[in-house]
């Protein structure tokens, strides 16, 4: 993949809270992303991985802690300026089926970055050249592989030019043969400078492509540090009997 | 007198019908297509509002959506153009003078908007909610993400419940009559009522019948086509096309 991150910013989540009701989903989740790195983040079901994702962009709003884009707090911007500057990738995809791809990716182009007709398609064509799917600008979304829809809304997010992208769970819905071109896609992303949070349940993508491994259980993050040592070397009981059941 | 020659008498007395045409063409049909289309419109652009007060989270935007589809949707038709009708007429008398057309184009459009707006709001609720979340993580605010993304798949979704009540709509606009009509006004069922009376046969108003069906049939297969186009996509985008092998060239 050419080098395609321009901007990539460091991440830093401090202290983070959310609670649904009186349930406490986040009790004060810390995690610290440099500028180009790659944080995975695993952890058993209901751990609060996909709402840490959401906490970080503001899809849900933190009620307590700090985020620093760029070093830069931004829990007091407007939260839809904020997602512009930070991609995100779904579990289920979740591209727009009454547009073809090529519409997937310049809606936003156009409409939030008022880039031209003509300029927006050109943008996403650039994009869908680098997840090799430009044959299928006009395609519809449902027309595609469960693999390739997934590199679409990868190559949605890069073309808005993020600083930081979240993965949440993006290859689990995903039939087994399709996993390996998506995780390959967003390796090479990593490789070429991305700043990534990617919750996921892959760990021999953990394992190889991530720069620090958090396990995150109960809401909060247990332990964390590069992978060979969380992977051989755990310390916490808890993430030892987690990654007994998961290797 | 056999069966056949009755049925003949009352249903097919083709002089009848030949003499009420020009006149159910020329002013029975533009009159109701007029009725129909002002109401269609009105009633959609109402039933819009409604169905996005009704999904609010706003309480007291939510609950006046509830309480007008109740009453609208639990009224007769008739009593509504009645009490429209005639009860605002006095008012609106000073603005458009004795004319029904106006206040019968609003009674019709009140009551299709009780309608379109649970058409609309069953199609919006079941978009899924990461389509909302997806353009809310690209920076759209909850607004724009609702008008790009959320209402155009919703819409979709429910045309053919929505043709439905554009049907019922033009079968309705028939209704305006209690209302009144000068000769000049008169639509398709009141020409054909009229006729048949003069003529002490139901031919004209047989005529009246195919010329609805005229109307309401082709709309029904012509939004099973948009939907299907709709569900299939457009064919591919010959410019799109064009800048993808551009390269190639």
């Amino acid at each position: 993949m050419p080098t395609i991150v321009e901007s990539a910013a460091s991440l830093e989540l401090t202290g983070i809270e959310l609670a649904f009701g009186k349930n406490k989903v986040l009790r004060g989740v810390d995690l610290a992303v440099p500028a180009g790195s790659t944080a995975c983040v695993i952890g058993p079901s209901g751990s609060g991985k996909s709402t840490l994702l959401r906490a970080t962009n503001r899809l849900l709003e933190p009620a307590a802690g700090d985020i620093k884009l760029g070093g830069e707090s931004v829990l007091k911007s407007n939260p839809d300026e904020l997602r512009r500057r930070i991609g995100m990738v779904f579990q289920h995809f979740n591209l727009f089926p009454h547009k073809s791809v090529l519409d997937n990716i310049t809606l936003p182009l156009r409409k939030l970055k008022k880039l031209t007709k003509e300029g927006a398609a050109e943008a996403a064509l650039e994009q869908l050249e680098l997840v090799g799917l430009k044959e299928k600008a006009s395609a519809r979304p449902g027309n595609l592989s469960g693999g390739q829809q997934q590199r679409v809304a990868i190559a949605r997010a890069l073309a808005m030019k993020p600083e930081v992208m979240l993965f949440d769970e993006a290859t689990s819905a995903l039939d087994p043969e399709l996993v390996k071109g998506v995780l390959g896609l967003m390796a090479d992303l990593a490789d070429a400078g991305m700043t990534m949070v990617v919750v996921t349940h892959e760990m021999g993508f953990a394992r190889q492509v991530a720069d620090q491994v958090a396990f995150m259980d109960h809401g909060v993050v247990v332990e964390a540090g590069p992978p060979d040592k969380l992977f051989t070397a755990a310390e916490s009981p808890r993430l030892r009997q987690f990654l007994s059941q998961v290797l | 007198m056999d069966i056949w020659s009755t049925l003949n008498d009352t249903f097919l007395d083709w002089e009848s019908m030949k003499a009420v045409l020009p006149e159910m063409l020329k002013v029975g049909l533009v009159n109701t297509l007029i009725l129909a289309a002002a109401s269609v419109v009105l009633g959609t652009v109402l039933g819009m509002i409604v169905a996005v007060m009704g999904l609010s989270r706003r309480r007291w935007l939510r609950w006046p959506a509830k309480v007008y589809t109740d009453i609208f949707r639990g009224l007769p038709a008739i009593l509504t153009i009645l009490l429209i009708g005639q009860g605002l007429s006095p008012i609106t008398r000073h603005w458009w003078g004795p004319n029904p057309y106006p206040l019968g184009i609003l009674a019709l459009s009140l009551i299709a908007a009780a309608y379109i707006g649970e058409i609309f709001r069953s199609g919006i609720q079941s978009v899924e909610k990461g389509q909302l979340e997806a353009a809310r993580a690209l920076g759209f605010g909850y607004s724009m993400g609702m008008r790009l993304v959320v209402i155009p798949q919703g819409v979709r979704r429910v045309l053919p419940a929505l043709v439905n009540q554009f049907i019922a709509l033009i079968k309705e606009s028939s209704l305006v009559y209690f209302l009144g009509l000068l000769a000049s006004q008169r639509e398709l069922f009141r020409i054909g009522q009229d006729a048949a009376a003069t003529n002490g046969n139901l031919s004209p108003l047989l005529l009246a019948g195919i010329f609805y069906l005229i109307i309401t049939v082709p709309l029904t297969h012509l939004v099973n086509w948009f939907d299907k186009r709709l569900r299939e996509g457009r064919p591919a985008d010959l410019e799109v096309e064009e800048l993808v092998h551009a390269d190639h060239r």
